[in-house]
């Protein structure tokens, strides 16, 4: 894989220089677009990233297809909850794509509370020649009008403009964690810890609640849920995940309340791995469908699995991640990186899978040879269009020469979210602050 | 792996006991040592997500299984009933006591009524110093708000604890007397006093560590009705784990605290304010435990 570009140093407004990197910077979702010439990011400040594919050119054959920034913009803001007396953060929780109809771009952004609906498009035209304004949008005095013009369009330097089309509020209770576009492309759902709403893309008014795990008494509560899917071609199916690590599967056409799943995906506990951190660690972090439709893919702490929606009692395979923090447990606990929440991706022609994991590592894992590879993005460690080399974490006292022990990971460097192109080797990474986005190496 | 059953009483029930050991431990005691400093732990974490008004609702309910699994665990194998016996004579079943912990996972809903006193008790002070002063306060000290917990409604024990414990910090630091359970205090205060008359070993100083030695007093004789599961909980809660959690909760503001400056900053509770000074309570504490001798073993 070839490191293609340290991102975000090419838009003055979004400079993220390394050392001045504050919290705010902190991406928090990567996501292409459906033909993967746009990738968005989304930060900690409430700003979206949008980047875009460069066209391929002949005489730089090295630069095949870089991302440079499209557009920026301040998608959600930090707001104040008077009646709840609390702070909603303006974190970007996901980003998810509209299958592009027209010649404009649409995306959902949503933080804890509001899903919001951009439209991004270019202009490169501007009208001219208005009878009651001028040049400069003044209103004109009527006395100096005399005589009618015919207003006209002028080409002007080409502008990426972000606008809101749809605020979609008040439906939520709980913090979204994720937001799905139906493969209807009419619909989506919003999912917060305990309740699942289905809108109308077009009606911010309405929401129909398609899942509410809530229980009548509070203090009964043990489970909530941490994602939700639809399938990408039945558009009456969703999946959606537990802190129990189990997975439901739903069919909207057999109630309007999917309260009753019609499937129920789980691994029996393994006796001999049980400690008081089972639960925490099978906690599903992340759920997604194979592009194909016939797989599910489930991240927890520990392992990534492949679920065939076939074959509800077990999972079809299991990765490991970082296997070797198991004897960590306590201080992972004690220091929080067990509540941490990995995301999981799976290449285009779903024979790939990718996850984070610590110190600025993420994993690959071939489900066909049954390879797997660690590799790192760090600016440290890595020049553009460098080769990455794999990296290998050691356990207990000899370490070979390139190996890192694992005592000496860096868990404050964690890399949670991840995007791959739908249809080529182009992965974004995200690690703290920064973007890297690699690919396949140019022959 | 340690032996199954060596020290156990029901382990061979399966279920809840396994013999699995947490982090490589090979004797029970050590077992138990881990699980209980894993119990406290889970306990602290909680009482920090409680004083988010949102808090991560997926993470709190997962420590508060996991602390509902250790409490499973140890009512099965019985130290859960020998801890507690020692405090309250045994008056509480374990199923009462389980009632603390689902107050302890009872997240702070919008449902519910508005929740006031965050807003009051925070006002004028910067809100990571207080959270971390009340923190370290209410572990130890709030019994009586922690009592509520139990006795009372469940829903507003832990913002009266919270409320008590900001009050009481405030009149901490004006020197006057500790905040919670006044009305008590003083008849019981007055007898430990005459008690410690009684044997002679009464100075000011002496009167002035009484408001702790109540605290410990006040358990023992059971006297402010069911007692409380938290008090217990926190019982033997290890004072590093505050500066860790204060870090990962990203209050930096904390200042570091060890067992006694937590007592100095609760010193002055009784006698005149102008001893209340916390470069005394060191020394007091040598004292403390000479008076509890007399008071306990005599």
């Amino acid at each position: 894989m070839d490191e293609e570009l340290d991102s975000r140093k090419v838009n003055n407004s979004f400079l993220r220089d390394h050392n001045y990197a504050t919290e705010a910077d902190i991406i928090s979702t990567v996501e292409f677009n459906s033909t993967g010439e746009l990738l968005a990011t989304g930060d900690k400040g409430g700003r979206v990233v949008v980047f875009q594919r460069e066209q391929e050119s002949k005489n730089q054959p090295h630069r095949r297809g870089e991302y440079n920034v499209y557009s920026t913009f301040q998608s959600h803001e930090p707001e104040f909850d008077y009646l709840k007396s609390l702070e909603i953060e303006e974190k970007i929780n996901k980003i998810r794509w509209l299958p592009q109809q027209n010649a404009a771009y649409f995306l959902l952004s949503t933080n804890d509370k509001t899903v919001k609906l951009w439209k991004i498009s270019e202009r490169d035209k501007r009208p001219e020649g208005y009878n009651l304004k001028d040049e400069d949008g003044r209103v004109r005095d009527p006395s100096t009008i005399t005589a009618l013009r015919v207003p006209v369009l002028r080409p002007m330097d080409l502008m990426v403009e972000a606008t809101p089309r749809r605020v979609f509020s008040n439906a939520h209770t709980y913090h979204i964690n994720s937001i799905s576009v139906n493969s209807d492309y009419e619909t989506y759902m919003s999912t917060d810890d305990l309740r699942i709403n289905l809108w109308n893309l077009e009606i911010t008014n309405r929401s129909f609640n398609i899942v509410d795990i809530k229980p009548a008494n509070m203090e009964e509560l043990t489970e909530v849920i941490t994602a939700a899917e639809f399938h990408p071609n039945h558009c009456n199916t969703f999946v959606y995940s537990s802190s129990k690590g189990s997975l439901r599967l739903c069919d909207m056409r057999a109630a309007a309340l999917c309260d009753n799943h019609s499937k129920f995906f789980e691994e029996p506990e393994d006796p001999n791995n049980r400690s008081f951190f089972s639960e925490i660690i099978s906690s599903i972090s992340d759920v997604k469908f194979s592009h194909s439709g016939r797989y599910l893919m489930t991240r927890d702490y520990l392992t990534v699995k492949v679920w065939d929606l076939n074959m509800e009692s077990k999972p079809l395979e299991t990765y490991q991640v970082h296997d070797y923090l198991r004897s960590k447990m306590c201080s992972l606990y004690e220091n929080d990186c067990i509540f941490d929440k990995f995301e999981c991706v799976w290449n285009g022609t779903d024979s790939v899978l990718m996850t984070g994991s610590y110190n600025n590592f993420f994993r690959m894992f071939d489900r066909n040879t049954k390879r797997d590879v660690t590799l790192e993005a760090s600016r440290e460690n890595s020049k553009p269009r460098a080769i990455l080399k794999p990296r290998k974490v050691c356990m207990g006292g000899k370490r070979r020469k390139d190996e890192i022990s694992v005592d000496s990971l860096d868990f404050s460097k964690k890399i949670l979210h991840t995007a791959w192109h739908p249809s080529e080797n182009i992965i974004a990474v995200a690690a703290t602050n920064n973007l890297y986005i690699f690919q396949d190496k140019v022959n | 792996m340690f032996s199954k059953g060596t020290k156990r009483k029901f382990s061979d029930d399966g279920g809840e006991m396994s013999d699995e050991s947490l982090g490589g431990a090979n004797v029970s005691s050590s077992y138990n040592l881990q699980r209980q400093s894993l119990l406290d732990m889970s306990l602290i974490k909680l009482q920090l997500c409680h004083m988010l008004v949102e808090p991560n609702l997926c993470r709190s309910v997962l420590i508060a299984n996991t602390v509902r699994q250790i409490q499973e665990e140890m009512t099965h194998d019985g130290s859960w009933q020998a801890v507690t016996e020692a405090f309250c004579n045994g008056s509480q079943s374990p199923s009462e006591r389980l009632v603390a912990t689902e107050v302890l996972c009872r997240s702070r809903e919008q449902d519910a009524e508005p929740k006031l006193f965050s807003v009051i008790s925070y006002e004028g002070c910067r809100e990571e110093e207080v959270v971390a002063d009340e923190t370290l306060c209410s572990v130890s000290v709030s019994d009586a708000a922690s009592n509520v917990c139990l006795s009372e409604s469940v829903g507003h024990c832990w913002e009266t604890g919270e409320l008590r414990v900001v009050e009481s910090d405030e009149e901490t630091s004006e020197g006057s007397r500790l905040g919670p359970g006044d009305d008590d205090d003083d008849d019981e205060d007055d007898e430990d006093e005459d008690e410690v008359d009684e044997e002679e070993e009464s100075s000011r100083e002496d009167s002035k560590s009484m408001g702790q030695v109540f605290g410990t007093f006040e358990i023992k004789n059971g006297s402010s009705g069911p007692d409380s599961a938290l008090e217990e909980l926190f019982s033997d809660v290890d004072a590093s784990y505050y500066d860790l959690d204060t870090m990962l909760t990203g209050i930096q503001s904390a200042p570091k605290m060890g067992p006694y400056d937590l007592l100095d900053s609760l010193a002055p509770s009784h006698g005149p304010p102008s001893l209340g000074s916390p470069s005394n309570c060191r020394s007091d504490l040598n004292e403390l435990d000479h008076i509890m001798e007399i008071i306990v073993g005599s």
